[in-house]
């Protein structure tokens, strides 16, 4: 009846465990007793959980990556003390057991439910506004993929509570994660929260495509794009390319788990190495996936807190296109110990070198953008700077990883895991943070406060160093990756630094989490009137703060890279009469109740709970052709609220304006 | 009156000429979705690639078992390979009815496209039957693990095309050749005909160069 299913399946002799669970179950009573008080149900299921409008959605996106990197750091700092502890011999306070769990389940949720959210969150926010859209260009579609993930996400932190997570690393190499070795239900909670979750990105990417190569304002040719919406149009090229081969390379490994085939098993023909390749012929795209984007996040910060125009516009455009391009041609140097043979490894070991080529393009183009710029030393430049520094040392050692030669040395030790949290923390991660803080308040109307904005920054930054810097040393002496205990006396003060170094970060999370409440708090105070409170050059400061529902009251035309700065130039008004009707799609429960039976179908999955995987399929089967039976013509605003709605905003706008003057 | 924001360069719009746009908008819906549908097969494509690379590398890993000059027998797949593709050009004599708002004749052709595909599956379904109880299944090698998953995931993608094709069949039934299942029409259409070529791809690759 329940399949694998048993009481036993709750870890409940295991304190730490039961004391996270219940620290979320305690977190998930604390919201719906809010929503209850305050009778906001009827609000968050109508405005936000149905809701179509891109907006909504992106911010959604990243209030689900927000909570993921507290659980992802969180499984983060348990990992560090555990090696501070347990570098002189000592065994810690994880067993073995469980602390492969946590390594494996910090890289899964950090990469798939903290980065990527984050990404298509931002991307979902801003894109349609900056080519000036109503919206991307299947709503509905949209909001599906975003409960998708959801779900993976939650089906990874239903594991803590019922059964296991992983114990595998976050790629899941067999023939460890194959049936042999892992017998628990750990791998299959992370195949198939990931393959839920890699349909909702595949989804969003094919939406985002056709956003950007069908919803641009007139005007705007493909090389008058902003560069956040090229960096997208890029990274979401490769999600299409790229994510199939994560699908393929899953679904065969469930095969073998489910069904008995031998892809990747020892016997019966099985080639494991081929997983490797599979995975990465993915993984190394994915990398770009993340890391574009927030080049393009750069890029805006850049520019408009220079007071300049992009330095070399075409060079980055190219620059990221020759990236997206390279990206498939790498992968290769994941496993050059593996053995392909010389001529293999030095190919991929010189494409991965030329790949710092176009990235080092970017870095000298922000700096020259900078150049004889008026820089603003506001929070999002400061992480901005954070990156460039930060980046450019994460690129170098990357490039010392791609000689094989050295890479036989380094391969699966510190060094490495260094080298790729400096470019993912320093890279993406801070990227995030700075649009996150660049558009908070085109997002919601509220401009982030300043001073702890800074106190975060600087707090990661240091602690980023205190954390990583050993590691480098670490890994040059002979530390290898996912150890549980040590009793090398060496490493141990590196290990204690590397520790504090995690506590500092905690730090920055924490002035993070107080910015954003004191900011709502003191809202009168940071409301941000004008709608553009960076003198920002893109289309979405065209627009009040935050923008309403249809964004435009008009379709702009564009006539200039920085478009909105080109309008403000030639000193254009927005139109205050004269607005026509505009029709605007209709809110669907049907993502998230397809969202919610894929959740029952991935349970049942990892259990071997048949009648309830028919269940989860046939339900998410039927939703959406009933969703299809009906017709969906959305509805029509008509003028008189067009112009009541701009003309209030006309008026906030001014009043905004006279106490800038004042 | 001072210059607008979003201006045109010939002067300010006309509410009509912005409702005119609008309408054109609704027009685009179509053409938007046909090209969001094509982006998704072309990953579609991928997942495919990514399957028949991993053929390749297993084709020879039989493990002392079965290989595929003992198992395909050629005419056999001759046959299945003709009925897919007759349903190509049956789906495609639906689409030209289907664009000329005959209905009841749209609806007929797509019957028999649906009945072409259906007896594709049940052939396939008979040949792995036959190769499961010969001790040929799945489990027996990674050579026939490739085997069974590549030849299986495109006989799920037209099983899916199939149940696709039941639910439009009664959309027009009920809703008549509207402009909505035009759109759906022909991007089931499309999968249709993807799916013919991958097939190729697999009589080409999986029989053909296992049996020479």
């Amino acid at each position: 009846m329940l399949g694998k299913l048993t009481l036993s399946a709750i870890p409940y002799h295991e304190p730490i465990v039961m004391g996270a669970v219940g620290m979320m179950a305690l977190g998930a009573l604390a919201v719906v007793a809010l929503l209850t008080y305050f009778s906001r149900w009827r609000w968050l299921w109508s405005e936000w959980l149905t809701s179509v409008d891109h907006k909504n959605i992106g911010i959604m996106y990243i209030i689900l990556a927000a909570l993921m990197l507290l659980r992802g750091f969180a499984d983060a700092i348990m990992m560090r003390t555990q090696l501070a502890l347990a570098s002189g011999g000592g065994a810690g306070y994880l067993p073995p057991e469980h602390y492969d769990q946590i390594f494996t389940a910090h890289g899964v949720i950090m990469i798939f439910f903290m980065a990527m959210p984050f990404i298509i969150g931002l991307m979902n926010l801003v894109v349609p506004l900056q080519i000036g859209a109503r919206d991307v260009a299947f709503p509905f579609l949209n909001n599906l993929s975003f409960w998708l993930t959801a779900s993976g996400a939650i089906l990874v932190n239903i594991s803590l509570g019922v059964g296991e997570f992983a114990r595998t690393g976050w790629l899941a190499y067999p023939p460890l994660s194959g049936l042999a070795y892992s017998p628990g239900v750990g791998v299959d909670y992370y195949i198939w929260s990931l393959q839920i979750s890699g349909l909702g990105t595949l989804l969003a990417g094919v939406n985002m495509i056709v956003t950007i190569l069908q919803m641009r304002a007139p005007g705007m040719t493909l090389f008058r794009m902003p560069i956040f919406t090229w960096t997208a149009l890029c990274s979401n090229i490769l999600i299409v390319a790229a994510f199939p081969v994560l699908t393929v390379a899953l679904a065969l490994l469930g095969l073998d788990r489910y069904v008995g085939t031998h892809f990747f098993t020892n016997d019966a023909g099985g080639n494991a190495m081929m997983y490797i390749n599979l995975i990465w012929i993915w993984g190394h795209p994915e990398v770009y996936i993340l890391v574009l984007p927030v080049f393009g996040v750069f890029s805006e910060i850049v520019s408009t807190f220079s007071t300049k125009r992009l330095f070399g516009y075409h060079a980055m455009v190219w620059a990221t296109v020759c990236i997206t391009i390279l990206s498939f041609i790498v992968w290769l140097h994941h496993f050059f110990t593996m053995g392909s043979g010389a001529n293999v490894n030095a190919f991929f070991g010189i494409t991965t070198m030329i790949i710092s080529v176009p990235t080092g393009v970017k870095v000298f183009n922000w700096l020259f953008t900078m150049y004889r710029g008026r820089v603003r030393m506001e929070t999002p430049i400061l992480w901005t700077i954070g990156f460039i520094v930060t980046f450019v040392i994460g690129g170098m050692t990357g490039v010392l990883l791609a000689v094989p030669g050295a890479d036989f040395v380094l391969h699966n030790s510190l060094f490495l895991i260094a080298h790729f949290h400096n470019v993912i923390i320093g890279g993406v991660l801070w990227g995030c943070f700075a649009g996150f803080t660049y558009w908070f308040p085109k997002a919601t109307g509220i401009k982030l406060d300043e001073r702890l904005g800074r106190y975060a920054f600087w707090c990661w930054f240091v602690g980023f160093y205190l954390a990583f810097m050993p590691l480098y040393v670490l890994g040059f002496m002979g530390m290898t990756r996912r150890l549980n205990h040590s009793d090398n006396p060496l490493w141990q003060p590196y290990l204690y630094v590397a520790a504090i170094g995690a506590l500092v970060i905690l730090c920055g999370i924490v002035f993070q989490v107080l910015q954003v409440l004191v900011s709502i708090r003191d809202r009168e105070k940071n409301r941000d009137l004008t709608g553009d409170p960076w003198g920002g050059r893109t289309l979405e400061w065209a627009m009040a703060s935050p923008p309403p529902f249809y964004n435009f009251s008009e379709t702009p035309r564009v006539t200039d890279i920085d478009a909105y700065w080109d309008m403000k130039a030639k000193g254009l008004k927005p139109r205050t009469e004269g607005f026509a009707p505009i029709h605007m799609p209709s809110n669907t429960p049907t993502g998230v109740v397809v969202g919610g039976f894929s959740i029952v179908l991935g349970f049942a999955l990892v259990w071997h709970i048949w009648w309830m995987v028919g269940l989860g399929l046939a339900g998410m089967v039927l939703s959406a052709i009933i969703h299809s039976w009906f017709d969906h013509h959305g509805y029509e605003v008509p003028a008189d609220v067009v112009a009541r709605t701009e003309a209030e905003n006309a008026r906030r706008a001014a009043a905004g304006t006279a106490m800038q003057e004042a | 009156m001072s210059a607008h924001l979003f201006e045109a360069p010939g002067g300010i719009v006309a509410p009509q000429a912005e409702a005119h746009a609008a309408a054109a908008e609704h027009h685009d819906a179509g053409q938007m979705v046909s090209l969001g549908f094509w982006i998704y097969l072309m990953s579609d494509c991928i997942l495919f690639a990514g399957i028949f690379a991993t053929y390749a590398v297993l084709s020879h890993a039989t493990a002392g078992g079965p290989t595929s000059h003992e198992l395909f027998e050629l005419p056999y797949v001759l046959a299945e390979t003709m009925i897919l593709l007759a349903s190509s050009v049956t789906y495609g004599m639906g689409m030209l009815a289907a664009v000329a708002q005959k209905r009841g004749k749209a609806l007929a052709w797509l019957a028999l496209t649906g009945l072409l595909g259906l007896s594709f599956i049940v052939m396939e379904l008979n040949e792995f039957h036959h190769m499961i109880a010969a001790g040929a299944g799945p489990d027996r090698s990674a050579f026939l693990s490739a085997f069974f998953t590549l030849v299986g995931t495109h006989g799920l993608h037209v099983s899916a095309g199939l149940l696709w094709l039941v639910v439009l069949m009664s959309q027009v039934a009920v809703k008549g050749l509207t402009e909505t299942n035009l759109t759906r029409l022909s991007c089931l259409s499309m999968f249709w005909h993807f799916l013919d070529i991958i097939w190729i791809g697999v009589f080409t690759i999986v029989y053909l160069m296992g049996v020479v």
